[in-house]
């Protein structure tokens, strides 16, 4: 008897904790949830119907099925932001990665002055955009900048940095890689302290030298944190944005103009194109999410092989 | 290698990695008679701090850097509390749901802001707060990166902590304020660096929505300046100095905390 009471006043009290749980659970994760809803998910659903309007910062919006989208297919422009994108991903991405890793591997063994060593190559990571980018300006202006200088000190003449499609997306590149091996070697770092020291040992003791042990040993340790910096890296290069607008503005011509800034130009600039701007960040959204997805399932096929 | 081929080798990278920082801090310091001299200036005839005097003199700079410092501490305040709220709901309260929700909080990671830049300034705009700070503030609150953390920070909490308070007759409020909060310091820490840089050095995002010049954030207020001054680089990188050096004391003191930080967003 004893004992039922004692069992139904328990249900009670669980059936009691778990409405509290519901309750504050819910109250707990709603401001957040608010947050997201408000400025994440509605503006990415608005994204797409934008995208079927024709719509300016005046005036009513008007359905216009697939105009956009038809427009955005005929458009010269476009294509040349998405090759550029594509271009500036390809420059800046493996090139990220790969000296990071290379950073991580010289740093990573008891030398001197290596805190020194790690702090000046991780600190671009806290400069800011803009910063970076007037910092590109001093260094890459064409007259009187600082790379031309010291190309004519040494018995070069100086370079066209700003009126050469080519160049001045090196320079771009140049920047970017600046602000980003830092964030690749600090990450490999970690990831380094984690292969095992015997897998080197048994590597030595089967004759592999450095560069062996390098590439069957920690290159494929390393695996995954590779594939995790190729994504988020990958993702930042698609968003890249200030350097371009600043260093650039997509200039000469459009030989330097990105998804984003093309975007941003079209929807932000005298032709308040919502629409058609939106259209162009719908691109961005999918092509984002398709990369990341094939990035992933190319993680998961590794995976089975190591 | 031999260690002082490496030794070798890193300085040589080292110097590399430092000349930007070391142009923006020598050329924010040359008289502008140097400047405009021409050619490469690695070293100044003397050292001026007029550049700056020039700024303060013409420019609301004070105002500006308020505005950063007032805009990048209520976000980061904002965003650590709810982010740990929900973090803590999605770690350690069961309820109907839960699951449901951290995989759409996890599925924002894949939306690039930027994607979504026009819609955003149109929601902002409904809302009624275009040209605030308000408008800069609450979109950058809540990031599914400042969630994940938060809760994979307090999943290694242990649950027996949490079942002796209840028994003790605590509601999750309180276990939340008394023994969970004190445990987070280190993840706190990392929490309040990512974001107070995010937003200390975004600059889109301010660009579209604020438009009085009083308003301005740093970035924003340099890119202002750049329009102002175009070749007057004395004066642009002695504000890209000052909007720098916050963050680069914070990083030289923080160090340990800043790495922890960036290495944990690489968790799976």
């Amino acid at each position: 008897m004893a004992l039922a009471t004692h069992s139904a006043s328990r249900s009670r009290a669980s059936l009691g904790r778990k409405l509290a749980d519901l309750v504050t659970g819910y109250a707990f994760i709603s401001p957040n949830l608010l947050l997201l809803t408000l400025f994440l998910f509605v503006p990415l659903g608005w994204a797409f119907v934008l995208s079927f309007q024709d719509v300016g910062s005046f005036g009513p919006a008007t359905w216009a099925g697939l105009d956009n989208y038809r427009q955005l297919v005929t458009d010269s422009v476009f294509w040349r932001t998405l090759l550029n994108t594509g271009v500036f991903t390809v420059a800046t991405v493996p090139t990220s990665v790969a000296i990071g890793l290379g950073l991580a591997v010289l740093l990573d063994k008891a030398m001197p002055a290596r805190g020194v060593f790690r702090t000046v190559i991780v600190l671009p990571i806290v400069i800011s955009g803009l910063v970076t980018s007037l910092i590109g300006l001093l260094m890459f202006r064409e007259g009187v900048g600082l790379a031309n200088g010291m190309l004519r000190a040494v018995g070069f003449g100086g370079l066209s940095w700003q009126s050469n499609g080519a160049l001045a997306m090196l320079s771009l590149v140049l920047m970017t890689l600046w602000t980003r091996v830092g964030f690749a070697m600090v990450v490999y770092l970690a990831a380094l302290q984690d292969v095992p020291a015997e897998l080197y040992e048994a590597a030595e003791l089967d004759g592999a030298g450095p560069w062996r042990r390098f590439t069957n040993v920690t290159v494929p340790t390393v695996g995954p944190t590779t594939l995790f910096l190729l994504v988020v890296n990958v993702i930042w290069s698609f968003q890249i944005f200030d350097v371009v607008y600043v260093m650039t503005n997509g200039g000469p011509g459009y030989a330097t103009s990105m998804l984003v800034t093309y975007a941003y130009d079209r929807g932000f600039g005298p032709s308040h194109l919502f629409g058609y701007g939106s259209t162009i960040g719908v691109v961005i959204f999918v092509l984002t999410l398709v990369l990341t997805l094939v990035q992933l399932r190319l993680r998961r096929g590794s995976g089975d092989v190591t | 290698m031999r260690t002082w081929v490496r030794v070798l080798v890193c300085a040589v990278i080292a110097v590399v990695m430092v000349f930007p920082v070391y142009a923006m801090v020598v050329v924010s310091l040359t008289p502008k008679a140097d400047l405009y001299a021409g050619g490469a200036h690695l070293w100044p005839s003397e050292f001026t701090l007029s550049n700056f005097r020039g700024l303060f003199d013409r420019f609301p700079l004070g105002q500006w850097f308020a505005n950063s410092v007032m805009v990048a501490a209520i976000t980061t305040l904002l965003s650590v509390t709810v982010n740990l709220l929900a973090g803590y709901a999605l770690a350690k309260i069961r309820f109907a749901g839960r699951s449901v929700l951290f995989l759409l909080v996890l599925s924002t990671l894949m939306i690039p802001t930027q994607a979504i830049m026009i819609p955003q300034f149109r929601v902002v705009s409904s809302l009624g707060l275009y040209g605030t700070f308000w408008a800069v503030i609450l979109p950058s609150a809540a990031t599914a990166l400042g969630i994940f953390l938060a809760r994979q920070f307090m999943l290694s909490v242990p649950d027996e902590l949490l079942e002796a308070a209840r028994v003790d007759g605590a509601g999750n409020l309180k276990i939340f304020l008394r023994i969970v909060l004190p445990l987070s310091k280190p993840l706190i820490a990392v929490m309040v660096l990512i974001a107070f840089m995010g937003q200390w050095n975004d600059f889109l995002w301010p660009l579209i929505t604020l438009k009085d010049p009083d308003l301005y954030t740093l970035p924003v207020a340099m890119r202002f300046l750049q329009g102002q001054f175009v070749n007057d680089y004395g004066a642009l990188m002695a504000m890209a100095l000052m909007a720098s050096l916050p963050l680069v004391v914070l990083f030289l003191f923080l160090q340990r905390y800043f790495v922890e930080g960036l290495t944990r967003t690489g968790l799976k």
